[in-house]
């Protein structure tokens, strides 16, 4: 039997709320019988009476309302219902919630899940990776997912976490990306990356649905010309394990870096000052990335497949960056 | 009251001497209501959200002026320690919220807290969230206050409609006929009163609290005053017209109060002016002690912005 991405999540959701009675879960359509846009939470409403619970459509309020009771001692799950809508809490996010431990001394335990990226169809206002954004602000971590294991855990170990967690769950991989179980003999902990497939000649950083992607072009390329890349599941974009990074480029001497972002002030910015900063000296060639373009995502599914990067756009990438 | 208006007046003077980083903020005009809510306040059992008008509310309440003081002087010893400064500081451990600059930002913060009790099986607690007539203005607040209404919460908003959202004034900022009216709209009981009327504005006050203590739902009040001052302390409101001052000389609440407490009996002129001559010589000591206390050190400051840190191999 094989379980999803989200068959991951809920079950995280699940335990959380069963081993803690301080968690509870807050969103838009979550509770009920209809279990939430994504049907993430559905049937937790039941097993869990008066701790999943429906909130008016009012983003900022929804954040507003997950500080205070943190505050008080809980420890809220929020749901978005897309990523995109996330712009919509981020004052109470950045400005309140991430600035709280600094300023106060207390940090706040909010855990914000948020469904991010592109499906066909999405358009400009359901397909938004909304990472950089949150990661901008001081004060909280955010975390991205790209395997079921990652979602599982990290989930779980978001909410032991005593700040505020932005936890990016990608859209396509909910139901896409399947295992045979969550769970792992030995887990890696937040702030972690994981080399998800080693190799010799180039490193290619991705997270989140780049790095499927990523993995099906090392295969091709690997079929295709002998080159193997090693590529580096970030796992967490907030913090960035920069050492993992470094070590990786320092056995290849090149660097790739994915994401599905939008390029203006990314992760795949942060990614490359930070390995062209610290570790100049170990690059053979400049470091490249690869990213959606810089427009609204587009609607049509032709469109949107030449927006995004997949395997094609980071096979061609690598390719070039091996000639460099 | 009398401790917030000796406060403001210290602020005042030491901003207008340099002493300040930033800038100040008080309470002129504001006192009666602020303080009406703060009495009727449980600190460690209620939720209190002061802004920034509103220390008579923090003396109520039952804090320190040398807190405020600290956080004005950036005292490292203050709960705020320097990251914070002015009116915005809380102390969320015992019911009062650090607010930010966004304004209706903390409703829904509020409204969790709340929430929050109720789900732990709390009793008898009530919360009271401070906003004026420019803050019914953002899309915060009618989230905030909407949700709120929604989920029947034990609070009380209370909207000091001090005529001007800085320069603003009330027919650029609004347009229904009375900002009850907005209440009305999200389903929460509403009052009204005199904000310069400090007998009035105990009694609708402690009605209102009572009411919203009692489970009756949300309430609303619009108390309505003047900001007898500037918006903060490098503004000289200008933009008031002298006609309307004028119309105010006369009701600054601290005037009316001590008026009143004499009518009702409660208190003499002898007794009044005791008060004030402690008040004064507590805000000077509050002040000098937070003036000699130490400041951050950059050097030693823990520049990490998350209590939790990844591993290191």
């Amino acid at each position: 039997m094989s379980v999803t991405y989200i068959d991951a999540i809920h079950q995280a959701m699940a335990e959380l709320l069963a081993e803690d009675e301080k968690v509870f879960l807050y969103g838009e359509d979550i509770a009920g019988k209809f279990g939430g846009a994504f049907k993430a939470t559905k049937g937790l409403a039941e097993q869990f009476p008066g701790r999943v619970l429906n909130a008016p459509i009012a983003e900022d309020a929804i954040m507003g309302v997950a500080i205070g009771a943190a505050l008080a001692g809980m420890k809220p799950i929020v749901e978005m219902q897309f990523a995109d809508f996330g712009t919509l809490a981020q004052n109470q996010l950045g400005n309140n919630a991430a600035a709280h431990y600094y300023r106060t001394g207390i940090p706040v335990n909010v855990t914000l899940r948020m469904p991010c990226g592109g499906t066909p169809g999405g358009g400009p206002y359901h397909s938004q990776s909304v990472e950089a954004l949150f990661a901008h602000y001081p004060g909280a971590h955010v975390l991205c997912p790209a395997t079921v294991a990652d979602a599982y855990y990290m989930l779980k170990q978001a909410v032991q976490i005593p700040d505020p967690v932005v936890f990016m769950e990608h859209k396509f991989l909910y139901r896409w990306l399947k295992a045979d179980t969550w769970l792992e003999k030995d887990p890696l902990p937040i702030g972690r990356a994981r080399i998800a497939r080693p190799g010799r000649h180039a490193t290619v950083v991705a997270y989140s649905a780049m790095v499927p992607e990523t993995l099906k072009a090392a295969d091709e390329l690997a079929a295709t010309s002998g080159y193997s890349l090693e590529v580096v599941d970030l796992r967490s974009v907030k913090p960035l394990d920069t050492d993992t990074i470094l070590a990786s480029v320092a056995r290849t001497g090149r660097l790739l870096v994915v994401s599905e972002d939008f390029p203006w002030g990314g992760v795949a910015a942060e990614v490359i000052a930070r390995v062209t900063g610290q570790g100049y000296h170990l690059l053979d060639a400049p470091p490249l990335r690869v990213t959606s373009k810089d427009t609204p995502i587009p609607y049509h599914p032709d469109l949107w497949k030449a927006h995004r990067p997949h395997s094609g756009h980071i096979v061609e990438a690598a390719r070039y960056l091996m000639s460099l | 009251m009398e401790m917030a208006r000796a406060f403001d007046t210290k602020l005042s003077a030491l901003y207008k001497a340099g002493k300040i980083y930033g800038g100040v903020f008080t309470g002129r005009g504001h006192e009666a209501i602020a303080a009406c809510e703060g009495v009727y306040l449980r600190k460690g059992h209620d939720v209190y959200t002061p802004f920034i008008r509103e220390q008579a509310g923090r003396c109520a309440w039952g804090d320190s002026v040398l807190e405020s003081a600290r956080s004005y002087f950036g005292s490292a010893l203050g709960l705020m320690r320097g990251r914070e400064g002015n009116v915005h500081w809380g102390n969320p451990r015992e019911g009062t919220l650090a607010p930010i600059s966004h304004l209706g930002a903390m409703i829904p913060v509020v409204a969790g807290m709340l929430m929050a009790k109720r789900m732990q099986g709390e009793k008898d607690f009530v919360g009271v969230v401070c906003i004026g007539d420019g803050t019914t203005s953002v899309g915060a607040t009618h989230e905030g206050c909407n949700l709120i209404a929604v989920e029947k919460l034990p609070a009380v908003i209370v909207v000091t409609n001090n005529q001007y959202a800085y320069s603003t004034p009330n027919h650029q900022e609004f347009a229904c006929k009375s900002l009850c009216d907005r209440g009305v709209g999200y389903g929460m009981t509403t009052h009204e009163c005199d904000g310069t009327d400090f007998l009035q504005t105990l009694e609708v006050m402690g009605r209102a609290i009572a009411a919203a203590r009692a489970g009756e739902g949300p309430q609303w009040v619009v108390a309505k005053t003047l900001r007898m001052c500037g918006h903060g302390e490098h503004d000289d409101a200008s933009y008031i017209p002298q006609e309307l001052k004028d119309r105010f000389a006369d009701r600054d609440p601290l005037a009316v109060a001590r008026r009143q407490v004499q009518e009702q009996g409660w208190l003499t002129a002898d007794e009044i002016a005791a008060i004030q001559a402690e008040c004064a010589d507590e805000v000077q000591r509050a002040v000098a002690q937070a003036q000699k206390e130490p400041t951050p050190n950059p050097a030693t400051e823990d520049w990490s912005a998350t209590s939790w840190k990844p591993t290191r191999y």
